[in-house]
């Protein structure tokens, strides 16, 4: 196992390293001057050439690069310029909403979509089944910003249930927290319950055939023990997988979510700052939620060794 | 002797064969619900975003401030906008805007993609360094990055083709290259190294057409993905500019208003929901019907 960890964890280098290459191009495509394109029409060449010093984009790339990468390392991803405080800082007060709204989604898409393929799959081509299917086909369709104004115009509008902007923290109280967050996490968390119902059954559907589960049926095992004990276990591995990797997409998804339902997380701070061509803040946010995300992936990498022994022993 | 049949005869008997395989993919394809569904709510959707600007008399840029925020009806089936633009042939035009970026970026993605993809697969040493590129590139969610290459192109109708060439074609490059990793393997290929063949020969001539169907289906989803991306790129202010009618910047102007006019959000949502569920039904049929394995393991 320990071999294992290891050379999963080597094999991050040169992804982490793509990343932070991609990430510090970003400011360098802007078609001009970055310093003249922050600073805006109205700027003087002095106070140009001022922030070309202060941002060190009068030095060769090569030397930028290095010198901006030593202080990501160290955890400093520069200074925002109009909001006057560290990247990181403004990143992780921005944070709090948008995780509580991806953890709320990712909750409610586990909790509906697994049921829900597991039955698709123990009653495959009946009309439950289908139906199931149809309407997981329509939700990864509807992109999750669509469904959060759809939401607003049916619940918000017209039915006056639930608050339809807004944000409030845990202090709040947490009925408050929840009332706020239950329409942008089920704009968010459906295209992830569609992916991972539709995960849930084709998975269950490859082991429900194994010769283990006849095996297991012809000793008079239950058929609900069958199903959930004998078949979702054999068939965690991918849906585990999906959640994992669709993390980040959810992460990503929330930020637009947050857009919609004006909640102010990342994905505002993100938008205020590509308005601002604040790239010191898009760098930085956009560096910290790839690491994250291969941080995560790893993780869940290392969880298959723990769920399946094949993984972690077989491939050698 | 009599076995032996004449070039002519050989021909003919090729044409056939291939005449019956043509036919039975057509029909193949009119008894797959999903394709046929899919394809025909696109051919409605494409149809009408080409002929359906001849059918209204007005222009999606035309202001008319007496006529701001109407309710649909009358000479305006969809309604007017805050402005008092005529909101269907702004729908419409959105059609066209999304469908040109859907389709441009899934054709570049497939031939970068498809070149990335065979040649990384075929040589192992440009094999490491593509695919750590692609690995980096696949770390950052799609929406993000294009997100943040759009913030430092600026918003343009090109920078958007160009911002989600670069978030997609990396999986695209991985699918052809899991696909040519299969076929290279096989035995004819085996067979043409041995007689010489030059690895380009091999490349285009022998494997690329072996690896269609997997990229067919995949450009097919990155269509779609493409046209959501688009419009949440717009619908924040970070994608097509401001007057130009996309569908993203409709929800956006519909926002503003969304407690006054529920058609400025209604109508443009329901056009990229169908149009994406359309790609989606017509992807998932194509599947089914290009790869054997999955047809098998349906019946």
């Amino acid at each position: 196992m320990k071999g294992y960890i290891l050379k999963r964890l080597l094999s991050l280098i040169p992804v982490l390293l793509v990343v932070a290459v991609v990430v510090f191009l970003l400011m360098h495509i802007t078609p001009g001057d970055p310093a003249a394109v922050i600073l805006g029409p109205e700027a003087s060449p002095e106070e140009v050439a001022e922030l070309r010093e202060e941002l060190g984009l009068n030095k060769p790339p090569i030397e930028q690069f290095i010198s901006w990468f030593g202080n990501v390392l160290q955890g400093d991803f520069g200074t925002s310029i109009f909001m006057k405080q560290p990247v990181s800082q403004a990143f992780f007060e921005h944070l709090g909403p948008t995780l509580s709204l991806a953890i709320m989604a990712q909750v409610l898409a586990i909790v509906v979509a697994i049921p829900l393929g597991v039955l698709a799959a123990k009653f495959r081509g009946s009309i439950l089944d289908q139906t199931f299917m149809g309407i997981s086909l329509l939700g990864i369709s509807v992109p999750s910003f669509l469904l959060g104004l759809f939401l607003i115009l049916l619940i918000g509008v017209e039915l006056k249930w639930l608050p339809v902007a807004g944000y409030k923290p845990i202090d709040a109280g947490l009925v408050n927290h929840i009332k706020y967050l239950i329409l942008p996490a089920i704009a968010l968390g459906s295209m992830q319950a569609a992916l991972i119902a539709r995960m849930t059954r084709s998975s269950m559907l490859d082991v429900l055939n194994a010769n283990y589960i006849k095996t297991a049926r012809s000793k008079g095992v239950k058929e609900t023990i069958i199903v959930i004990k004998h078949t979702l276990r054999n068939a965690f591995i991918p849906i585990l997988t999906i959640i994992g990797q669709t993390f980040g997409t959810l992460v990503a998804g929330a930020a637009v979510v947050e857009t919609v339902f004006n909640i102010p997380g990342i994905g505002q701070l993100i938008i205020n700052s590509v308005e601002r061509r604040d790239f010191a803040v898009i760098q930085g946010s956009v560096m910290l939620i790839a690491v994250s995300y291969v941080l995560i992936n790893l993780v869940i990498d290392l969880l298959y060794g723990v769920i399946d022994p094949r993984v972690r022993l077989g491939r050698k | 002797m009599q076995n032996v049949m004449t070039e002519e005869q050989l021909n003919v008997l090729k044409s056939d064969m291939k005449k019956k395989h043509r036919n039975l993919l057509v029909k193949r394809f009119l008894s797959n619900k999903l394709a046929l569904s899919g394809s025909i709510i696109m051919i409605v959707i494409i149809l009408l975003a080409i002929i359906a600007p001849f059918f209204t008399s007005f222009t999606p840029y035309e202001l008319d401030a007496m006529k701001r925020l109407k309710a649909p009806g009358g000479e305006h089936f969809f309604g007017t906008d805050n402005y008092g633009r005529d909101l269907f042939s702004r729908v419409v035009h959105g059609a066209r805007v999304s469908l040109m970026i859907g389709f441009a970026v899934a054709i570049i993605t497939s031939i970068l993609g498809m070149i990335i993809g065979l040649y990384s697969a075929y040589f192992k040493k440009l094999d490491g360094v593509l695919m750590r590129i692609s690995d980096g590139l696949m770390a950052f969610p799609a929406i993000l990055l294009a997100i943040a290459i759009m913030a430092s192109l600026g918003p343009r109708l090109e920078n958007v083709i160009i911002a989600l060439t670069i978030v997609f074609t990396p999986s695209v490059a991985r699918t052809v290259r899991s696909a040519v990793l299969v076929v290279k393997e096989q035995t004819y290929v085996e067979a043409l190294r041995a007689q010489g063949a030059s690895s380009s020969r091999i490349i285009w001539l022998n494997i690329a057409p072996n690896v269609l169907s997997p990229l067919i289906v995949q450009a097919t989803f990155i269509f779609a993905d493409s046209i959501i991306i688009e419009a949440a790129l717009s619908f924040l202010g970070a994608g097509i500019p401001a007057p130009d009618p996309s569908w993203g910047n409709l929800l956006y102007d519909g926002k503003t208003v969304i407690f006054n006019a529920w058609w400025m959000t209604l109508f443009p949502g329901i056009a990229i929901m169908l149009t994406v569920f359309g790609l989606n039904l017509f992807g998932d049929g194509l599947r089914d019907l290009l790869d054997p394995h999955n047809n098998k393991a349906k019946k």
